[in-house]
């Protein structure tokens, strides 16, 4: 008994000799803060098949990163981005984030590739205040039930790209079939093209035939294709299943019956294809380098792209990592701090511009209404070069009434 | 209408159950001569296309990289039986197993380092785009229609290699026997060695093969693994016509389970796989001591 009781008086003692040391530790841990750089957590899926789309992201957030220091910073006060690899994974994603959080003391959090590596992070950000934004294409992160004030949703949505491309190539008496991939991302791509053909109105959807996620061959989904004599076949897959199905649609002779249009035209997946394939194939995108003919924003960042990696030009979700680490850093100075309070005022309803020309991040559901390029992959013969991937044939230019309203997401306003 | 569409999922079955004999092909001669579960043959498969590739941009022909990817990535595949396999022998099937589990990480790893975790284009060769028009079963790919042949063709071989032949007898004594084998004077270790640089060939070749028909990716080969070993598993492990068999069985059930019930295509093979394991455990043509 009493050597217990002295053991404890001498762990009490070391203790408070502990704390005794710690504590100018901690004072000036707080003097400290005001001139840290301001932390940015960028979970992003390095490994797996995503990997050339995230290793472009990181390059892209690097660029607004080194602007926002080379322009002043916060009143001085640099920024560092924190790169994790979520590795495709919700679980992983989440664990890196509770780190990024709990040990590094990010300011806030940027990225995710996948929807539910979204809903991972979110769950995190939303249960501890922390800032996010996200830039998945995906819808249900504005939904009511996941929203958090401090998300904020910078990237397209299915309802968005689906809608503008829908719009663009559906005319009354048209005959279409989708082929997608059964899951959130195919079904959400899907809804997107039957609400845009319900708008436009007398559109026959002939044939809705759901492949597994990561088939790899399509052969026997084509003789119903075919056999639909569908005017428009909307392909509504991701990565590789996109270059992978449409090559075979094409090898299958789908091309010479219909038009192959996809909601979101990727520009990895072109790069990794080939241009005989993907040659007329019509879809919606966040970002093309071209437009920097339209848009100084877009020609600023290009530039400094070009002069970090060698005259190469950034990606479509490359141009992702980008906006989305320049939009927070950008409000953070507006708002002259950090403080999540703060930095929401200053977003909320704003009115910006990053990289693609005017953008307008809607108060009620925190997503970013932006516009939507309509891009039709070239022939070989007229690329002048090796980025030369795409025409633009239209640019549906952001407004509210593309987006699905606040009251349908569930919002109250 | 309607009959016209079935009759088009039976012939796009039947084609595609062509494919699936030629990239289980490999798998299957493995494990008939050595019983050794390859766990490596989708990496050998990717690896195919990749070597494929490089053959190609050094030489310009496709037929030149598809006669020397074989033997390529073959020679690659003696070294891997001399260097990490043949130590296992002996030890029970699980240590080759794992062996070849982790060497399949280690090539796709490896991949990309050296080429990116991109795909990387594959054109059609020239001779063998565009395609035919079969009336009422609709376009067909002739680039599809030459895999198909070829792979006819290299099961007609392997079948007069194995059982037409001295070297054919001895490996087919082999696989029953190895002990009283070389009791007799054979060196079995040496035909071990051949016969698992020729499946590592078949694997490539079917890559290779497939580079045209699918994108080339480091990940190629990971669905091609799961479609090998379900085939050879309905066939029966280390059955030659089993798995040419099998391979059309699950073509066809693939192609109708699209036709009515599309988002179970891929689950649908392995319902098939169930089902003939519950009636017949050692698969439609393999033997009952291999099954065990």
């Amino acid at each position: 008994m009493k050597a217990i009781r002295s053991c404890l008086t001498r762990r009490v003692a070391l203790r408070g000799g502990a704390l005794s040391l710690a504590a100018p530790a901690i004072l000036s841990r707080a003097a400290w803060a005001q001139d840290a750089p301001i932390r940015i957590g960028f979970p992003t899926p390095l490994t797996g098949p995503y990997g050339a789309e995230a290793k472009d992201q990181v390059r892209c957030a690097e660029i607004a990163v080194a602007q926002f220091n080379a322009s002043g910073g916060l009143k001085g006060r640099k920024a560092e981005l924190l790169v994790r690899d979520d590795k495709l994974s919700p679980g992983e994603a989440a664990t890196r984030t509770l780190e990024l959080i709990e040990k590094d003391h990010v300011d806030c959090i940027v990225g995710s590739l996948s929807s539910s590596v979204q809903l991972a992070v979110n769950e995190i950000t939303k249960a501890r205040g922390m800032l996010y934004v996200s830039i998945s294409q995906s819808d249900t992160i504005t939904e009511a039930s996941d929203f958090a004030r401090t998300t904020f949703h910078e990237a397209l949505n299915p309802h968005m790209t689906a809608g503008a491309v829908a719009r663009h190539v559906f005319k009354p008496g048209m005959r279409v079939a989708i082929l997608l991939a059964d899951y959130a991302y195919g079904q959400e791509m899907a809804a997107g093209f039957r609400r845009a053909a319900t708008a436009i109105g007398g559109i026959d959807i002939v044939l809705e035939l759901k492949h597994p996620v990561g088939a790899s061959d399509y052969s026997t989904f084509l003789p119903q294709i075919r056999a639909s004599k569908a005017d428009v076949v909307c392909i509504c897959n991701f990565g590789r299943d996109q270059a992978n199905s449409i090559k075979q649609a094409v090898d299958f002779g789908i091309k010479r019956q219909a038009k192959i249009v996809v909601p979101v035209l990727l520009y990895n997946q072109r790069l990794a294809s080939s241009p005989d394939v993907f040659e007329g194939v019509v879809g919606g995108s966040n970002y093309y380098w071209e437009i920097e003919n339209q848009f100084p924003s877009a020609r600023s960042f290009n530039d400094a792209y070009r002069a970090a990696y060698s005259g190469a030009l950034p990606s479509d979700y490359g141009a992702y990592g980008y906006s989305g680490v320049r939009l927070i850093l950008d409000a953070m100075r507006r708002a002259g701090g950090v403080s999540a309070d703060a930095v929401i005022h200053e977003l909320d309803g704003a009115h910006y511009d990053t990289c693609k020309g005017p953008e307008i991040m809607r108060a009620c559901d925190h997503q970013a209404i932006q516009s939507v390029l309509i891009l039709q992959s070239k022939a070989k013969s007229n690329m002048k070069n090796d980025a030369d991937l795409f025409d633009i044939v239209a640019i549906d230019a952001g407004a509210e009434a593309n987006l699905r309203s606040c009251a349908d997401l569930g919002h109250k306003s | 209408m309607e009959l016209d569409l079935i009759l088009a999922q039976l012939f796009t079955g039947v084609a595609l159950g062509a494919v699936f004999v030629l990239m289980s092909v490999g798998l299957s001669v493995i494990f008939g001569m050595l019983g050794i579960v390859n766990f490596a043959h989708g990496a050998f498969y990717m690896i195919g296309a990749y070597v494929g590739i490089f053959v190609l941009t050094l030489t310009g022909s496709f037929w030149i990289a598809l006669a020397l990817t074989p033997i390529l990535v073959g020679v690659f595949g003696l070294f891997v039986e001399r260097i990490l396999v043949r130590p296992l022998y002996g030890r029970g099937p699980d240590y080759p197993l794992l062996l070849t589990f982790g060497l399949a990480y280690a090539l796709v790893e490896l991949v990309r380092v050296v080429f990116g975790s991109d795909g990387v284009p594959f054109d059609t060769p020239e001779l063998l785009a565009g395609g035919f028009d079969l009336g009422d079963l609709g376009y067909y790919p002739a680039y599809r229609l030459f895999v198909i042949a070829f792979t006819v063709l290299i099961l007609l071989v392997l079948w007069v290699v194995i059982e037409r032949t001295r070297f054919g007898l001895i490996v087919r004594a082999g696989a029953r026997d190895p002990r009283i084998l070389s009791v007799l004077g054979i060196d079995v270790a040496r035909v071990w060695l051949l016969a698992f640089g020729i499946g590592t060939g078949l694997a490539a070749l079917a890559g290779l093969l497939a580079a045209p028909m699918r994108s080339v990716n480091p990940e190629m080969g990971v669905a091609v693994l799961v479609e090998a070993f379900v085939v050879t598993v309905i066939g029966g492990m280390g059955s030659l016509l089993g798995g040419a068999i099998a391979g059309m069985a699950v073509g066809i059930v693939v192609s109708l389970t699209s036709l009515w019930m599309p988002q179970m295509a891929t689950m649908s093979m392995f319902a098939l796989m169930t089902l003939v394991l519950i009636i017949r455990p050692q698969g439609l043509f393999g033997r009952d001591d291999l099954a065990r």
